[in-house]
């Protein structure tokens, strides 16, 4: 069986079942972290199935990579069991928990050529010197490395240094890789071409298991099969990546994941059959993807950018009127933003009218009611 | 006066005359053949041996003290361990012989050790007597020169990146393998460096030696001070300071060199 390389230009045919993992679950059981009595990881119950992306997404301080540490054995629960397979591993010790791990600064050995910190963990298990030659040159051909082996660290760039961190990690045939803010480090660029290459490695390894923590939901949105939203050391939501992007169950999950444009609209009338209900904001009545809300209930009804029309047709059959107040472009894109009864509304337009109306113009947007959800107003979580 | 003047006539001149003294009798007349008798001549080639072999073992054991300590503060850290390293800076300060002072209420004849011994098992002589031999002098140096070894390692062990020994935990190796392979090779500039100052302070000791005063443990240093003040044989004397001086700079150039070559 053969897989495309995980090269950015040339392609290379690698054996994938040669460097594919175990493919473990990973399932955090009331896990609680704290220091003293800071408690920064609440009751967190999660699994991630074998051979998931997991994102972790959620700002600074919200217990993410915490999450991840304890996975690793580096940081121990106060409460709660963490296990990887059939293996309870809360009290092993990090060695004994067979994971691979890329952090932000890659972490690689300044002493040691490249082959040899991607030889580092077999050596470290004891494996024998033919495996451990065929090993790291499967995992650097894995990253389209092999032209380096030979280098030390400090002779390569950051992207460079962060494929070998993977190869290093993949050598050992993890059950479970945890990929900590990997990306983090490099500039906008280059990440853009190593999610995409991380990406294309995981589809080349279908069973290795994936817990990738960032802070960057475009990372999340493009490699996660599923997303948990981080907040305050809890999950605050957690699903698949479209479904959470699509149907954001909260206000918090709809503005971190993407921009959200969240109306506040009363329900007139109830879901039907198709899933649809009616609201109204001011005199418009809208039609919006609903949950179980109720006629009378207030609510935000989440609008994506991208999903707002300057043009009618006959999906976009919603109409709200607002107020133009800034337009920006950017190449490849162009952003409004207007004033809908005191909400703004940012627009992220591919197309623009040729005639661009002037900033206090009214105009009408379009958004077909497949593109929206309507999420509770109080649940600020 | 410029500052090259000034140092030739406190630094440079004095040694010039001890080496110029190494060649001339105590009348003033040359005499070359003495240098080949003082190298030739038992005492000499005691106090050399037992010069490289204190200072050998000194430094050796400072490393290893000094590692062990460096590596439990920096990477197992208790409470009081930045006090504690703190505290043994502080042995920096401190007059060599202070710490051969306090090895000797120690583990003197009459020190504590040797007295609870005595007393406890009622025995007729003092049971450890270590503190009078070659081990007394290499121990009292190990405790006084540590700190030179510790500070450096501490220096170069709070700048490995932990990520570094987190990534080697994780691909499986424990925590021998990881001092071995990740952390020693990043400390190796400090280790040399540190070791070779040690070396170049162990060499030129003298307080601890003469403090403990071990029957027949004769370094370089003492020799010169027995030839030069007890003895009064001037030229004998700068011989053997030459030769001493020769060893001093030539370690403290191999210091410099390593250190230089590795960074520290």
């Amino acid at each position: 069986m053969s897989a495309a390389a995980f090269t950015g230009s040339g392609v290379t045919d690698i054996d994938a079942a040669k460097v594919r993992g175990a493919g473990s679950n990973v399932h955090f059981d009331k896990v609680v972290v704290a220091y003293g009595s800071h408690v920064v990881l609440h009751p967190l119950t999660l699994d991630i199935a074998p051979g998931e992306i997991l994102a972790m997404i959620g700002p600074s301080g919200s217990g993410k990579t915490t999450a991840l540490r304890a996975v690793a054995g580096f940081v121990r629960p106060a409460s709660g069991r963490i296990r990887i397979g059939a293996t309870d591993v809360t009290d092993l010790p990090p060695y004994e928990r067979g994971l691979g791990m890329v952090v932000q600064n890659y972490a690689l050995f300044p002493h040691m050529r490249v082959e040899d910190n991607v030889a580092f963990g077999l050596r470290a298990q004891g494996a024998d010197k033919a495996l451990i030659g065929e090993r790291v040159k499967d995992a650097l051909a894995t990253v389209g490395m092999s032209a380096y082996a030979r280098r030390y660290p400090r002779e390569l760039s950051g992207g460079q240094q962060q494929r070998v961190a993977i190869a290093r990690a993949l050598a050992v045939r993890p059950r479970v890789l945890l990929l900590d803010e990997p990306l983090s480090a490099l500039d906008a660029q280059i990440r853009r071409n190593m999610v995409e290459e991380i990406a294309r490695l995981h589809r080349s390894l279908p069973g290795l298991t994936i817990l990738y923590v960032t802070h960057d939901q475009t990372e999340a949105l493009t490699l996660a099969d599923k997303i948990a939203i981080m907040r305050d050391g809890r999950v605050c939501s957690h699903g698949p990546t479209t479904d959470l992007y699509r149907r954001p169950p909260n206000r918090f999950t709809a503005e971190f994941l993407g921009r959200a444009n969240l109306l506040p609209v009363t329900v007139a009338e109830a879901a039907g059959p198709k899933g649809f209900a009616t609201a109204r904001h001011g005199d418009a009545v809208l039609t919006g993807a609903a949950r179980d809300e109720k006629a009378g209930d207030k609510s935000l009804l989440c609008i994506r950018p991208q999903h707002l029309s300057l043009t009618a047709d006959s999906e976009h059959t919603n109409r709200i009127v607002g107020t133009l107040r800034e337009v920006h472009w950017q190449g490849e894109l162009t952003h409004l933003v207007l004033d809908v009864d005191g909400t703004p509304m940012r627009v992220s337009a591919t197309k623009l009218p040729v005639a661009l109306p002037e900033r206090g113009a009214s105009v009408p947007l379009f958004f077909s009611p497949a593109d929206t959800s309507l999420l509770p107003e109080d649940a600020g979580v | 006066m410029p500052p090259a003047a000034l140092l030739a006539l406190l630094f440079f001149y004095p040694l010039a005359l001890i080496i110029r003294q190494a060649f001339l009798d105590d009348s003033g007349v040359a005499n070359a053949a003495e240098i080949i008798r003082v190298l030739h001549s038992r005492f000499f080639l005691n106090a050399l041996v037992n010069t490289v072999t204190i200072s050998v073992a000194a430094t050796a054991g400072c490393l290893i003290v000094g590692l062990v300590l460096a590596l439990i503060l920096a990477f197992v850290p208790f409470p009081g361990s930045g006090f504690i390293a703190r505290l043994i800076d502080t042995f920096i300060a401190l007059p060599t012989f202070l710490v051969t002072l306090a090895f000797t209420f120690l583990y003197g004849s009459a020190g504590m050790l040797n007295s609870g011994l005595m007393e406890t098992f009622s025995l007729p002589a003092p049971p450890v007597d270590f503190l009078y031999s070659t081990w007394g002098v290499v121990l009292a140096e190990v405790t006084v020169y540590t700190p030179f070894i510790l500070r450096p390692l501490l220096a170069a062990f709070s700048l490995v990146d932990r990520g570094q020994i987190e990534a080697a935990s994780v691909l499986g190796a424990r925590p021998l393998r990881i001092v071995r392979q990740v952390i020693l090779p990043a400390a190796v500039p400090a280790l040399i460096a540190g070791g070779s100052l040690c070396l170049l302070l162990t060499v030129n000791e003298f307080g601890i030696v003469l403090f403990i005063g071990a029957k027949g443990v004769i370094t370089l240093p003492l020799l010169i001070y027995g030839k030069a003040i007890q003895e009064s044989a001037y030229q004998v004397a700068c011989i053997i300071a030459t030769i001493n001086i020769a060893l001093s700079l030539g370690l403290f150039g191999l210091y410099r060199l390593a250190a230089g070559r590795l960074g520290a």
